[in-house]
């Protein structure tokens, strides 16, 4: 796509379907998946009584 | 007919992409040959799925309903694995990749990426589909769809899921080289049009998914065959709900571009103001994938801070733009029914609607049943403190009834009004038994989700075999149940009236090349309307803006009176 004539930002950036993408698998990766497995590696074992 | 449908997406003749398409009788769009053959395959290859689940819902319904309690024990986890995995992965991702590959050609004028790439992710899909079918049936996968871990399958069944995730991503890559190419070879101007970014959204959330779908299923398919040692089941869950939850996300992506092609095929509604349609799925994009983790609420290992943000502060975002598309799709209606001239009154423009074409009538039933049940009782039962009256009871079987069921799974079959007469040309047979259609899966579909909503109140929990175990339940957990096992014959009828009319008409429907599609009935223009008379008048929409209004009440009143129920589990006096 040619971008001589400036677009809006937002209209650039929804044009972009690869950018979504990236933008799209990063978010939840980082938000859910690594942040959730952080928690998990975190977690002590339970002392036993 | 044809016309709405031609200014829906206006071709371009272009006579070296003639030989392998052909153009359609009815809106006069190039379309993809290779696609069509493909989307055909994938449309049928759902229906058929969505047959096996629909007959699964029916045992599993009557023996939920505790009068009724027709299965035997072994049976009712067999066939609730069965339900969920055909109904909710197999029903919905065929679909989608048939909605996925129409949205990528025909609206652009593009031919599809490859066949050969087709074929292979067709054929994986379909394999893996028949493995795990196969050993649920052979009683060898009595885990439910979620297989959490320590419960073990037989190894076909994880590597039958593998096959059909790795099968839909292979379609997913079909639809992101098509998008390529077109607009490498400019096959269409400007930006694609609404209902092709709606499908790009579906398929960036899918590969999400399916990525998760990959992390989790290979080292459990590894350890059920003896290969590696079994996976920690907390990092299970963590993983699998990537999976299972994000699927749903694609189908609401695909669902509300459903939303939008059949207003506009019907009423010849076009979105208010495409922007911002446009960054409501873009919010979807960005934010609808970490609700994950409402799955986790009640889950010892991760924390209140990652539970919080990734369910409530940052996944409002991704509501929000579900209230916008709530918005946007029938204010666009009421627009373009004023514009034509049905202007009396507040809701005038509603009794003048197409009401008795199918595909229009479930478009409503499944933007009503979605927002107000399913979007209501969803937001409500995510929000953590609340969570823990109802997680693992039978709301929140009602919840995704209402939403995968009464939104998509009805939003997917209304479009199959059209994308059978257009893409198999066969125009439907029993038409007056298509009209009611709708009305019976999509009034017995609500009558399952309250049923099974107010028996979850009552504490009933649901993948329960048996609640009369317990002896804490009473008539009115049991009438609800039988509410729920009423609205089931209802759904269940009107699931199988679907089944026979799309088999029926493929196989003996009247064709209909070289002349345009039995038309359904689209909205009458008065004498003296005007398109874009409206444009600037800012309440032209009162009508709309008035159900909005409702809507929030609801809303709010549902909300809060949750956080009373919670309050009152622990009284201080
Ligand atoms: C024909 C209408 C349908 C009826 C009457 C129905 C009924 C039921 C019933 C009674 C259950 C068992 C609840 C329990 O005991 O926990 C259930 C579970 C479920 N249904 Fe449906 N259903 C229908 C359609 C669908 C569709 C179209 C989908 C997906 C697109 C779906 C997805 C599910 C899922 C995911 C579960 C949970 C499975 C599990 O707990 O492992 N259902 N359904
Ligand atoms: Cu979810």
């Amino acid at each position: 796509m040619n971008h001589q004539t400036k677009e809006p930002l937002l209209k650039r950036v929804l044009d972009n379907p690869w950018l979504l993408l990236v933008l799209g698998v990063l978010i939840p990766f980082l938000s859910y998946t690594a942040w959730g497995w952080i928690e998990l590696v975190l977690v002590q074992p339970a002392a036993l009584p | 007919m044809s016309s709405t449908l031609t200014a829906t997406f206006p071709a371009s003749p272009d006579p070296a992409a003639r030989a392998l398409t052909r153009k359609c009788d009815t809106t006069g769009l190039n379309v993809c040959l290779e696609a069509e053959r493909f989307i055909k395959f994938n449309a049928v290859s759902a229906v058929v799925f969505l047959l096996i689940g629909g007959i699964a819902a029916l045992l599993l319904a009557l023996t939920r309903w505790q009068a009724v309690h027709l299965l035997r024990v072994d049976w009712f986890y067999r066939i609730l694995t069965l339900h969920g995995l055909n109904m909710l992965i197999f029903w919905i991702l065929f679909f989608e990749v048939a909605v996925l590959y129409f949205a990528c050609t025909t609206p652009l004028n593009a031919r599809l990426f490859s066949a050969k790439v087709a074929w292979a992710g067709f054929a994986q899909m379909v394999t893996g589909a028949l493995m795990v079918n196969y050993i649920i049936l052979k009683g060898q996968a009595d885990v439910l769809m979620t297989s959490y871990l320590p419960l073990l399958a037989h190894p076909l069944f994880y590597l039958g899921i593998i096959l059909v995730a790795t099968g839909t991503l292979t379609g997913v890559f079909n639809f992101f080289a098509t998008l390529y190419v077109a607009r490498r070879d400019r096959t269409y101007e400007g930006s694609v049009p609404l209902v092709t970014f709606g499908a790009t959204a579906a398929a960036i959330i899918a590969v999400v998914t399916l990525l998760h779908g990959a992390i989790v299923m290979i080292p459990t398919f590894t350890f059920s065959m003896g290969w590696t040692a079994q996976p920690d089941p907390m990092w299970y869950r963590m993983i699998w709900w990537g999976l299972g939850h994000q699927s749903q996300q694609v189908n609401v992506c695909a669902m509300v571009a459903v939303w939008y092609l059949i207003a506009q095929l019907a009423t010849g509604a076009r979105p208010i103001n495409e922007t911002v349609c446009r960054t409501a799925f873009l919010l979807y994009v960005l934010f609808i994938n970490i609700a994950s983790a409402h799955h986790l609420l009640v889950d010892p290992a991760v924390g209140a801070t990652w539970k919080i943000w990734n369910t409530s502060y940052a996944m409002y975002l991704a509501v929000l733009a579900s209230m916008i598309h709530g918005f946007t799709v029938p204010a666009s209606v009421e627009l373009a029914m004023r514009e034509k001239g049905h202007t009396k009154g507040l809701f005038g423009w509603v009794v003048a609607l197409p009401w008795r074409n199918p595909a229009f009538a479930g478009a409503v039933l499944s933007v009503l049943i979605f927002g107000f049940i399913g979007g209501i009782t969803g937001v409500t039962l995510g929000t953590q403190q609340i969570n823990i009256i109802a997680h693992n009871t039978l709301r929140i079987t009602g919840h995704f009834h209402a939403t995968v069921v009464g939104g998509t799974s009805l939003a997917f079959m209304a479009l199959a009004y059209y994308v059978i007469p257009l893409i198999f040309r066969r125009d439907f047979i029993w038409r007056p038994a298509a009209r009611i259609q709708p009305w019976l899966f999509g009034g017995g579909i609500l009558l399952v989700s309250l049923g099974m909503s107010f028996a979850g109140s009552m504490g009933v929990p649901r993948r329960i075999y048996d609640i009369d175990q317990s002896g804490a339940f009473g008539a009115a957990a049991h009438l609800m149940l039988g509410v729920m096992g009423l609205g089931a014959l209802a759904a269940v009828a009107g699931l199988l009236l679907f089944v026979l009319l799309c088999v029926g008409t493929i196989l003996a429907g009247e064709r209909n090349e070289g002349r345009p599609m039995a038309d359904w009935g689209v909205a009458s223009t008065l004498a003296g309307a005007r398109e874009g008379s409206l444009a600037d008048d800012h309440w032209a929409v009162k009508g709309t803006v008035a159900l909005t209004a409702v809507f929030l009440v609801c809303f709010a009143v549902y909300y809060f009176a949750n956080w009373k129920a919670l309050a009152d589990v622990w009284p201080v006096r």
